[in-house]
């Protein structure tokens, strides 16, 4: 990227505590707008460009008008990153995918269901190629920071490929199962520094999970605490329901194969 | 007179997605509308199934931006449910919380958002070049809220301990006692904002409208936000918790996927100018003599002055804070029981967060599972009011260039620092 790279930040279907989140390295927001400048980003600033080298992108797709629109993010960026866990895998939001959705629709609605547009909630993986993923909901400011810098140098970013577990035992936490609770901390992905169990709760696996989970060791922890598989996948619904049945069959979108 | 056509399509320094029509002939509003365009996210339907004790961490993440104001209000609601008093230790702690967030809120909204308007910039970038000491302070202000949070919720974006009848883990006192400076030092940091802020000129429109805000008619006399058991209205008084749908009264209107709100008028205004304007004799007496300074007197009907307001309660939320931090000190922080009685039952709260009263309503079945919802949130009760705002503003502008009408609605607009995201993502339904 010659010259200072222009950035934009984008909000789709979520909280946008994930840009928030940004604007929360107040140590070193300085320093990062000396070497890349924001040129859109409606949260926060009057939009000064559509063209950007590196689109930031948070929130789930859930109605069609955020597929056209993201489809629009894409083709003005060079790279596109996921920004938190309803960019991928579609966080909270997928929990409505397992549940009738003209129901969903009425439960909100009423009689007037259909004049609101909603389709089930997916992943932006789903509509356009990603490059980067910053997990997590909300996502770490380190982590945020060592992607945005892996960017700028073209390196891959270092992203951690262990269980929560690892960070648990690093900070000297007591196990979240001696309380009687369904912690995902041995399947989830690290990252986070186990921030959850550190503050007295279990690993709700905002992070989703390792690249190669260890399956049969967390059935064995499963087993010695009395719980069943259901037990865990019910946890699991929370935040990576697009994993555990939340995808609904939704294939690629065809735009998808000819976006970047 | 020229026609007005103002055609604003997403609304910046705004959270979430909102667009602004306006169309005049020969001096006559055509066409005015607050249209909010965000993608719905259906809580309420989500929260079906789940288990009472997953309630608070998932409407936590209605919003990124009052994620523990909606914390406050979603555990008021189930103690409520639990019929439990939470120990003294615990409100002071969540108090603690609230107050840091709305620190950050309101810091955010004044100083990145609204101040660049002010400033006649388009965002808080170029400040950075001419105005750094106010941008630092910015930054340092924000940061402390954040800390705060952090230190007794784990973080502030979507917090973490803060539990039904209790914390899942306890701040050291240590380091509460170790925010007094910081705490202190932001008092001279936010007498510079003032400072900066009584060379600016707010726009003069005046409208009076109906004043909604939490009370407490049992407090002890408390700034009544991060818990009530009534209402407090201008025009109607004391109206019980309970009865808050009697209250909002929503209905859905076509340009908006956020439902709107009336009561006594045609709408009425939640947030900090409204608390400002009901429960001014409450404030701390430093935020008094702020209000003073910026030439803030009770009541105020020019709804540009909710940015003061905001200012106002900062500078209260700082020295409750400090407070709050002398009286745990004083007591010492202990492990207490938090142990909760699951029934069958319905929970109602509500807490005042940075952008209005917020209410939680809960059903749960008799294994404390959640069977239906109730989310009736600040931005959407304000959006009536904006509109109607704006419909007595423009006809007094008229004479002005276009480009100058269409920044004025905008800044009417962010100065209500509407949330769209919490108002179309906790839509609600009668249910009961």
């Amino acid at each position: 990227m010659a010259g200072k790279p222009t950035v934009g930040i984008y909000s789709f279907t979520g909280c946008e505590g994930c840009s928030l989140m940004i604007l929360e390295c107040e140590d070193q927001l300085l320093d990062v707008l000396e070497l890349v400048e924001i040129v859109n980003f409606r949260e926060g600033m009057d939009k000064i460009a559509d063209q950007v080298d590196v689109a930031f992108v948070d929130g789930a797709v859930s109605t069609s008008h955020d597929i056209q629109e993201l489809l629009e993010v894409r083709k003005n960026a060079k790279i596109v990153v996921a920004l938190g866990a309803c960019a991928w895998p579609g966080g909270l939001n997928v929990m409505k995918n397992f549940q009738d959705q003209e129901d969903v629709r009425r439960y909100v609605y009423g009689d007037k269901w259909a004049a609101y547009d909603a389709i089930p909630a997916r992943p932006i993986d789903r509509v356009v190629k990603v490059d980067y993923y910053i997990r997590g909901c909300p996502i770490d400011r380190d982590e945020f920071l060592e992607v945005t810098q892996a960017i700028l140098m073209g390196r891959a970013p270092n992203i951690p490929n262990h269980p929560v577990c690892v960070e648990c035992k690093l900070s000297d936490n007591p196990c979240r199962f001696d309380f009687g609770e369904v912690c995902l901390g041995p399947l989830a992905r690290a990252g986070c520094k186990a921030i959850c169990p550190s503050f007295g709760t279990k690993c709700e696996g905002c992070r989703g999970m390792v690249d190669e989970p260890a399956t049969q060791a967390h059935r064995g922890v499963l087993e010695k605490y009395g719980l069943s598989v259901d037990d865990m996948m019910r946890e699991y619904r929370l935040f990576g329901g697009w994993f555990w049945g939340g995808d609904l069959g939704v294939p690629d979108l065809p735009e998808r194969a000819t976006s970047k | 007179m020229p026609d007005v056509n103002i055609n604003v399509h997403h609304i910046t320094r705004l959270e979430g997605h909102g667009n602004i029509v306006v169309n005049t002939k020969n001096g006559e509003i055509e066409e005015l509308r607050l249209e909010i365009v965000e993608s719905p996210r259906f809580f309420e339907a989500m929260l079906r199934g789940r288990k009472w004790d997953e309630a608070t961490h998932i409407t936590c993440r209605i919003c990124g931006i009052c994620s523990c104001g909606h914390t406050t209000a979603s555990l008021n609601a189930l103690e409520n449910w639990a019929g439990i008093e939470p120990s003294s230790q615990t409100k002071k702690l969540r108090k603690l919380l609230f107050n840091g967030e709305q620190i950050q809120s309101h810091v955010l909204h004044v100083l990145y958002l609204a101040a660049p308007d002010f400033l006649g910039v388009g965002s808080v970038i170029p400040l950075i070049e001419t105005h750094k000491e106010v941008v630092l302070i910015a930054l340092r202000l924000k940061r402390l809220g954040n800390d705060l949070c952090c230190l007794v919720g784990g973080r502030h974006v979507h917090p973490i301990a803060a539990a039904v009848n209790g914390f899942t883990k306890l701040p050291k006192l240590a380091d509460l006692v170790a925010l007094r400076p910081r705490l202190e030092a932001a008092r001279a940091d936010l007498a510079a904002v003032v400072g900066v802020l009584q060379t600016l000129t707010l726009p003069q429109f005046e409208r009076e409208t109906e004043y909604v805000a939490l009370n407490q008619t049992e407090g002890n006399g408390e700034y009544p936000w991060q818990w009530g058991d009534s209402i407090l209205s201008s025009e109607a008084g004391l109206i019980p918790l309970e009865e808050y749908r009697s209250v909002t009264n929503e209905y859905l209107v076509d340009h908006s996927v956020a439902k709107h709100t009336k009561h006594k008028r045609d709408s009425y205004m939640v947030g900090a100018l409204s608390r400002v304007n009901l429960h001014y004799d409450k404030l701390h007496p430093a935020a008094k003599q702020v209000a003073e300074a910026l030439g803030l007197s009770v009541p105020t009907h020019n709804p540009f002055m909710i940015n003061l307001a905001q200012v106002v309660e900062t500078v209260h939320a700082v020295a409750h804070s400090l407070q709050m931090i002398d009286e745990l000190e004083a007591a010492g922080l202990r492990e207490e029981d938090r142990s909760v009685p699951v029934k069958a039952g319905t929970g109602i709260g509500a807490a005042d967060v940075p952008r209005g009263i917020l209410f939680h309503e809960y059903s749960m079945d008799e294994t404390g599972t959640l069977t239906g919802s109730n989310l009736v949130i600040p931005t959407g009760q304000n959006l009536a009011n904006i509109e109607n705002d704006m419909r007595a503003l423009v006809p007094q502008i008229l004479d002005r260039p276009q480009e100058e009408v269409r920044h004025l609605c905008e800044m009417l607009v962010r100065a209500y620092d509407p949330c769209i995201s919490c108002a179309t993502h906790a839509l609600e339904v009668d249910f009961i």
